[in-house]
């Protein structure tokens, strides 16, 4: 019912749309305001689908493994080690515990103390890789055990280091969603004062229209098919622009770490053609709104 | 048609008109008078429903215009047509669309129309000016083509306030035969004006009333004019 009345609002008449004169500063006011509006929907919609999947690696990566540090006297360190990983065999939730080697941790440490650590020489704990398989590790059970059985031994699932990265993810896709709907508002109400300037400046139309007998249906439709087209296709340019700004950001790399992901991925691509869309259905309220309101103040 | 029954009607200021009472019968030719500024416009603006009175009951068609809702009214108004001594047309727009106008407004698309529309032009003597823009168009031709514009649509009642307003004589008195001919179709006309010049003229080819409104009321005036 209000879809077919929609429909019927917005088909293209061109009898009637000629009842609304073309020109105006408003036309290129709408024009660019929805153009503008939506170049920055795009980049706000590609920080928060970026800070989505971002959070999301985070969180999976970060999730499926932990790690078993022991620390003990030397002459203790294989005995404990070899008791931890009986342990860790026989925990559910564990689908593979490893012993890093020695060159292996030479290459975890080596960012800090440089290439040539002599690791035999200094009480290096020794780090037990754990991958966690389905269903998952219960760390606080794991930890009772452990402490019972390898004085030495620390587990860390890794949920320090996840929780504040995963937080600050998160409120980066809150912050462009809130930004997308900013934009959506700031867009209705710009394209409200714009059909208002045009409605009163064509007051004495709409004076004329209604004495040969218009309804106020014509006439709301004459102004709200000018608003939506205007707007849907001052969006397209926008979207466009924007989307080729997008293209431009640098390609994702190791080195540039989670700046470079900014952008769309697959699927993602076609997300902003819904932003056209959304912009027309934006003019399209206003105008209908704000005609309704001017006409109601008129005999 | 129209029935106006002690309708009294006040601006801000003050009273304008008051006790107000009317009937226009269908086929009738009425001209309202009196000085600038006692109510003509006004009253005209009541019969199509522009203005609402403040007390007594007018009703058109039957039907009391108080109680209709904008869709109604609307409806109304293609069974009135209205001349206004300024025109009012749309200026971006052939003179061919503003008479066409009512028809687009109340969604009419046939093809006969425009073969109806093409001889209206030629009857008010406009058949040569459809692709002119209307503030292209003298005083007289803006007239004609708002004549046009009230008739298209076939109205029953044609009201014109101060036709004859911004033209000479000579073209005043192919108006007036303009309406005079709608009367003879059977449309009741109902024109306010001063031009008391314009009234005798018409008297001496239709059967015309005068009413004219002086303090406030609306008055049958009487044949000596």
């Amino acid at each position: 019912m209000i879809g077919e009345g929609v429909r019927d609002l917005l088909r293209r008449d061109g009898r009637a749309d000629r009842v609304v004169p073309p020109t105006g500063f408003t036309a290129q006011l709408t024009l660019f305001v929805s153009g503008a509006m939506a170049f920055l929907a795009v980049f706000a919609l590609a920080l928060s689908l970026a800070a989505g999947r971002l959070a999301e690696r985070w969180a999976s990566e970060l999730a499926g493994a932990a790690t078993l540090r022991i620390n003990a006297p030397v002459e203790q360190l294989a005995a404990q080690t070899e008791t931890a990983l009986v342990v860790l065999r026989q925990t559910p939730g564990v689908a593979s515990a490893r012993v890093l080697t020695a060159e292996e941790q030479v290459a975890l440490l080596s960012p800090w103390f440089g290439p040539d650590l002599p690791l035999d020489t200094l009480p290096v704990p020794q780090l037990i890789e754990i991958t966690e398989g389905d269903p998952g590790l219960d760390a606080v059970g794991l930890r009772l055990r452990l402490g019972a059985e390898v004085p030495g031994a620390v587990l860390d699932d890794h949920s320090r280091w996840r929780e504040p990265l995963v937080t600050a993810a998160n409120s980066l896709r809150r912050l462009g969603w809130v930004s997308i709907l900013l934009i959506g508002g700031a867009t209705a109400a710009m394209i409200t004062l714009a059909a208002n300037a045009s409605l009163a400046a064509n007051a004495q139309i709409v004076e004329v229209l209604r004495q040969v007998g218009a309804k106020d249906r014509f006439i709301v439709g004459a102004f709200v098919r000018r608003f939506t087209f205007r707007a849907f296709f001052g969006a397209v340019v926008g979207t466009l622009l924007g989307m080729s700004g997008v293209l431009l950001l640098p390609e994702v790399s190791e080195e540039g770490g989670f700046l470079t992901g900014l952008g769309f991925q697959g699927i993602g691509w076609l997300s902003p053609a819904l932003i056209p869309l959304l912009g027309a259905c934006v003019a399209f309220v206003a105008t209908w709104s704000a005609a309704r309101r001017k006409l109601k103040e008129l005999s | 048609m129209i029935e106006l029954e002690d309708v009294s009607y006040s601006y801000g200021g003050g009273e304008l008109l008051s006790d107000v009472s009317l009937q226009l019968q269908p086929g009738s030719f009425h001209f309202l008078t009196g000085p600038s500024g006692a109510g003509k416009t006004t009253l005209l603006k009541l019969c199509y429903g522009a203005l609402l009175p403040n007390s007594g009951r007018l009703s058109a068609f039957g039907e009391d215009i108080s109680s209709l809702d904008r869709d109604q009214m609307a409806l109304l108004r293609r069974r009135i047509g209205i001349v206004h001594q300024d025109c009012r047309f749309l200026d971006h727009m052939t003179v061919a669309e503003n008479v066409a106008l009512p028809l687009t407004v109340s969604g009419s698309t046939a093809e006969t129309e425009q073969e109806n529309l093409t001889e209206l032009l030629n009857w008010v003597g406009l058949g040569s000016r459809l692709q002119a823009l209307p503030p292209e168009l003298s005083g007289g031709e803006r007239q004609r083509a708002a004549l046009a514009r009230a008739v298209i649509l076939s109205p029953d009642l044609v009201l014109a306030d101060e036709p004859t307003g911004n033209v000479d004589w000579e073209m005043s008195q192919r108006l007036l035969h303009l309406l005079i001919e709608l009367n003879r179709m059977g449309k009741t006309i109902l024109i306010a004006t001063h031009d008391l010049g314009l009234i005798r003229a018409a008297k001496s080819q239709v059967q015309a009333r005068v009413l004219r409104i002086s303090h406030r009321q609306l008055q049958l005036a009487g044949a000596d004019l």
